[in-house]
């Protein structure tokens, strides 16, 4: 058995090592909570949480570092070094490393060469390998993850006025993980050229899929080049709204109720040779009308629950490339 | 005769003893195991105080049945549901092992927070033992992450949309929120890399972290000693009327009843 260690290092005085007591957290944390209640309240509590707490934040560093900056006891004047005993003479052949001579200064001992060797090598090793693995680990979600075209009908498969709940296979290779569904209504003509509202199914307030707040129809299913479309009209559309957290939204995909921070995302579309083709997404913050003449608050593509417009936007101000 | 039995006795003592002797000698192992368990803990210590043991149990529980159900578990989105099917409904104990693992995880965090509340309300997270405090946090963080990339395993409709908003939850943290939600699904949206970096995640990466921090949680518990009660009459700083007590071993010769008021 070992014998007890002393562990404290006060020579067992019983001195408590905390810091001294202080009233500020207090303070500081009320200025947090201003802080949180004004971003969603109101700017004048805003300002004063933020006061708050940079206030009592400072005076709560002042107190805690009080011990660190007193003023250090003036260090004892060190005793000389008691001449060391001489060095026990080696017995046989010469020393193994001649002692400088007078005059002369030893630079870079060897030691320290092979310190510094083993110590950069290994480090440099250390790099060499660890950076691939970390961009293996961290950029492929970044890379080639671009939307495919994707072709979901002939424009007239649409019935005017009606949304129709069309699901197909993202990546078919990948199977029913990649299933993707956009509610998808033809607005007729604005103009020459057809008008289409596409929203995307996924619910901008944490992902989960939206439902139409109508009454399906028959549904029909289409396949091309080995891709399956399925269509479902829909009468009567209402909106949409989510099973998870009870985000509810308007026909044009504005939010009416819950937690959602803006509008649904949309697709981009063309019509080529009397086909509908699905490009990349888009957020959007609201939109102003409706059907053809809608006004779209047009936003790069951002993630479920992160605020593309307001002062809340502050916070992403940068989005992955898509 | 009489003689001779007592020295036969001895002799198999001897034989039996022989594999350890031999391991100490060349190790200290034996030694390193009864200076690890034969520890001197203070006398007054309760049931409170084997939680820590009892999470560790149940850490030792979730590897154990988790590289079993990694023998049969497949993860591929094609195949992990009907995998996890096979285990369930068709292998012999396959629903005892996988229940082992489900319940065992919420039993986990619960031990570790229950053990959390002990140290906090013993005041055992205090000098010299705040080192102590932090790691356990960790490891309580990691346990809970365990539990996040462990749920989505099972590859159904529950862990799907879970998962989604667990990971989009993550992603609306501010400023690195945006990078990283596709950081942890391996992509804009959920697919055949999410599942198979989440194993990843659950079965190698955070249990090897786990692990080492156990070790030192360990090593810190074994340095620096057990906590008594704030109540009791050794604690810190508490006036001691009269001579020392002599020391104690808690585990091997429990203290005589009636000695702890003095």
């Amino acid at each position: 058995m070992n014998p007890p260690r002393d562990v404290d290092p006060h020579g067992g005085q019983g001195t408590p090592h905390e810091p001294t007591p202080t009233i500020w957290p207090v303070g500081f944390a009320i200025g947090i909570a201003c802080l949180f209640v004004g971003l969603i309240i109101s700017t004048i509590v805003l300002i004063v949480g933020a006061v708050l707490t940079a206030i009592f934040g400072f005076l709560w560093i002042r107190d805690a570092t009080s011990g660190l900056r007193a003023v250090p006891a003036q260090p004892q004047e060190e005793p000389e070094p008691a001449p060391s005993a001489p060095p026990i003479p080696a017995h046989k052949g010469p020393p193994a490393m001649p002692e400088p001579g007078e005059g002369e200064v030893v630079r870079f001992p060897r030691s320290k060469l092979l310190e510094a060797t083993t110590l950069g090598l290994g480090g440099l090793i250390g790099l060499v390998v660890t950076a691939p693995v970390l961009g293996f680990t961290v950029l492929p979600p970044f890379i080639k993850q671009g939307h495919p075209e994707i072709d979901v009908g002939a424009v007239d498969d649409f019935p005017e006025n009606k949304f129709v709940t069309t699901t197909y296979l993202l990546n078919p290779e990948q199977g029913e993980v990649s299933r993707r569904t956009a509610y998808i209504r033809n607005n007729g003509f604005l103009g020459d050229a057809p008008s289409f509202t596409i929203l995307s199914n996924r619910c901008v307030h944490l992902g989960c899929p939206v439902q139409i707040n109508g009454l399906p129809l028959k549904k029909s299913s289409e396949t091309r080049d080995g891709l399956v479309v399925d269509r479902t009209p829909n009468a009567a559309a209402a909106g949409f709204g989510c099973p998870c957290h009870g985000g509810q939204y308007d026909t044009e995909g504005n939010r009416t109720a819950g937690p959602p921070v803006r509008a649904l995302d949309r697709y981009e579309f063309r019509i080529d040779d009397g086909r509908l083709i699905l490009g990349k997404t888009f957020s959007v913050s609201e939109v102003d009308g409706t059907g053809a003449d809608a006004q779209i608050h047009k936003y790069t593509q951002a993630g479920p629950g992160q605020h593309i417009d307001g002062i809340e936007a502050w916070l992403y101000p940068l989005q992955p490339p898509r | 005769m009489a003689r001779k039995k007592p020295g036969r006795k001895d002799e198999l003592l001897k034989l039996l003893l022989y594999p350890l002797d031999w391991l100490e000698e060349r190790s200290g192992l034996v030694g390193g195991v009864k200076y690890f368990l034969f520890r001197k803990v203070p006398g007054d210590i309760s049931w409170g105080h084997t939680l820590g043991s009892a999470s560790l149990t149940a850490f030792i529980v979730q590897a154990v049945t988790g590289v079993i159900l990694a023998m049969y578990y497949s993860p591929h989105p094609d195949t992990a549901y009907e995998s996890i099917r096979h285990i369930t409904d068709d292998l012999w104990a396959g629903w005892l092992v996988r229940g082992m693992h489900r319940w065992g995880a919420s039993v986990f965090i619960i031990l570790m927070f229950l053990h959390m509340g002990r140290v906090f309300l013993y005041g055992a997270y205090k000098f010299p033992r705040e080192l102590n405090w932090i790691i356990g946090a960790l490891i309580l963080v990691m346990g809970m992450m365990e539990g996040f990339f462990g749920y989505l395993l099972p590859w159904d409709q529950t862990a799907y949309w879970a998962t989604i908003v667990g990971v989009n939850l993550q992603a609306t943290g501010p400023f690195v929120g945006p990078f990283l939600g596709p950081v942890l699904q391996g992509g804009y949206d959920i697919g055949p890399d999410t599942l198979a970096r989440f194993y990843s995640l659950h079965m190698l990466v955070l249990p090897g972290a786990i692990a080492g921090l156990i070790g030192l949680h360990l090593y810190l518990v074994v340095r620096l000693g057990v906590v008594s009660p704030p109540w009791s009459p050794e604690a810190a700083g508490n006036e001691r009327p009269g001579p020392p007590p002599a020391p104690r071993s808690g585990l091997v010769a429990p203290s005589p009843r009636g000695s702890r008021r003095r």
